[in-house]
């Protein structure tokens, strides 16, 4: 079956200029092979495709245990001369935790 | 030596509450109470204010805070260290020995200056995000860079109450009082890496302590009205245990705690402040009890020769309009009103956004499974050089009223003008620190 990430992890956005992290923790640390082998930075990029723009980088934290995505140009040029409403991305956590994953 | 040092920190941004810092100082025995208050853009936005009044350019909370706490900063014999000072630290501390005064407290203020490095640069430095000459942004206004522990420390070894700065990179706040009392050496990089990761882990303020977390039936959070700052005791090895004075509300968790951890972190393994290059990839965290979480294991190597500097230009003006459409094809007589909003501005304006608040105004997209809403607000923004145009922005969708869709509500306008922000790095040693007592 299918569910969504926001069912088994959360997460948490963060900028730096026109760059996007993205924290993704399972709520059980058994999850975690299961996000490392199905939420790669492809999967990821193709999610959010229509909002990063530039290249996903994954970083694996085991002894947490949690993920770490950094998405260059995703911010519409960032916090301080964006044209949208969350120039931070701050809500952009919770477009991560719609993904569908297969369980 | 003291065995352990307790360290709190009572704000996480310029904006943040007063309350929670004020219950760490009465209530929270600490030894240092850090204000962490200086965003990006902060800095700019204050260059501009103490170009037009000289006594300006610090925080503008700054007066309200420092009346609230001294009195019990003095009386609890804790030490403030706070960035504060922003475009102008020797401002501030004159502002907290005034304040003092009037309040019959006697207080030694120490400003760190050195951070304005505006004089230091040509413009034909390159930009970090474009890779272009920093004035191909727009007209540069400020250039503060990021100082370490180094600017900070000479100012603890003075017998000053309180230690006001500018721009200091935010986990060097906390590293500072910690090197300070521990006489951790500059180059023994682990204990650096881990007393960055205290200071990255409490410089939010209550995104520790369940700010910024809570997702009701899911990440339940109690008492937020009442939410609590954080504070870490830390030994001398460099282990902390965080936790929140008890009573206030909120919660301090391993969930909360891998969210701070992780929070604004590029790569993990290299978190690079002017203090040394964190590695956060071996930081173990151990629940101790409720709010109470154990963190160790921060490595480090060493700091790099350049400084980040933080570049703030004139970007021009930002002009808005609002206008909201309700019931059945709320969503359809919106679009109509965006794509006239479109036709009427399209010559004006090269970047002009249009957003269904309600719809899909905030991603995009919805990823294809919420059904329409009752209620659409339509969103228009656009770019321009001079507030008299960017305010034709508001009044196009004004006139929206009597000259666009049926049923459309409650329209506001709005300008701001835009303080851009680029980076470069700079040579630390074209930097001189300096501390002024007061």
């Amino acid at each position: 079956m299918t569910i969504k990430l926001y069912d088994i992890a959360h997460s948490r956005a963060g900028d730096k200029g026109n760059t996007l992290t993205l924290s993704l923790i399972p709520y059980k640390a058994e999850d975690y092979p299961l996000l490392c082998d199905q939420v790669t930075a492809e999967a990821v990029k193709q999610h959010l495709r229509d909002i990063v723009l530039g290249e996903i980088t994954r970083y694996e934290l085991p002894n947490l245990p949690a993920l770490q995505f950094v998405c260059q140009q995703a911010l519409n040029g960032g916090v301080t001369t964006s044209l949208t409403m969350d120039m931070h991305g701050k809500s952009l956590s919770y477009a991560l935790l719609e993904m569908w994953i297969t369980v | 030596m003291k065995a352990t040092v307790r360290i709190g920190c009572g704000a996480g941004f310029s904006g943040d509450r007063l309350d929670p810092a004020l219950v760490l100082v009465q209530q929270g025995n600490l030894d240092y109470l850090v204000l962490e208050c200086l965003a990006e853009r902060t800095i700019a936005l204050a260059q501009k204010r103490k170009r037009q009044d000289a006594k300006l350019g610090y925080d503008p909370l700054l007066e309200r805070r420092i009346v609230s706490l001294l009195p019990h900063l003095v009386a609890n014999k804790v030490r403030l260290v706070t960035n504060m000072g922003a475009a102008n630290p020797l401002a501030a501390a004159q502002k907290i020995i005034d304040i003092a005064q009037q309040l019959s407290v006697s207080v030694t203020v120490a400003a760190v200056t050195g951070d304005d490095v505006f004089s230091l640069l040509s413009g034909s430095e390159v930009a970090l995000e474009t890779g272009k000459p920093l004035s191909e942004s727009g007209l540069l206004v400020s250039a503060n860079a990021y100082m370490g522990i180094d600017a900070i420390l000479p100012a603890l070894a003075t017998d000053a109450d309180i230690i006001i700065t500018g721009r200091v990179a935010d986990p060097s706040l906390f590293l500072a009082p910690l090197v300070h009392e521990f006489g951790w050496s500059l180059d023994n990089y682990n204990p650096l890496g881990q007393g960055t990761v205290i200071g990255h882990l409490l410089e939010c303020a209550g995104q520790l302590t369940g700010g910024y977390f809570a997702d009701p039936g899911r990440k339940d959070v109690a008492d937020m009205a009442r939410l609590g700052h954080p504070f870490a005791d830390v030994s001398s090895d460099g282990t902390a245990v965080f936790s929140k004075v008890s009573g206030t509300g909120g919660v301090l968790s391993l969930s909360t705690a891998k969210e701070q951890l992780l929070y604004e972190v590029m790569d993990p393994s290299r978190y690079i402040t002017p203090d040394v290059v964190a590695d956060f990839t071996q930081v173990r965290l151990t629940e101790m009890g409720p709010n109470q979480v154990k963190a160790s294991g921060g490595q480090g190597q060493a700091r790099p020769d350049t400084l980040k500097v933080s570049v703030g230009y004139e970007a021009g003006f930002i002009g808005e309009g609002e206008i909201s459409y309700a019931g059945s094809n709320a969503l359809n007589r919106a679009k109509l009103a965006g794509t006239i909003i479109q036709e009427r501005l399209q010559d004006y304006f090269t970047d002009l956004r249009i957003d269904y608040i309600g719809s899909t105004s905030v991603h995009r997209t919805n990823f294809g499974h919420y059904p329409d809403p009752y209620e659409i607000r339509l969103r228009v923004a656009g770019k321009a050089s001079t507030a008299q145009q960017a305010a034709l922005v508001g009044e196009e969708v004004e006139a929206l009223y009597t000259n666009g869709p049926a049923g459309g509500g409650g329209a506001r306008k709005y300008v701001h003008e835009l303080v851009g922000i680029v980076s470069t790095l700079i040579d630390r040693h074209q930097l001189t620190p300096q501390v002024t007592l007061f």
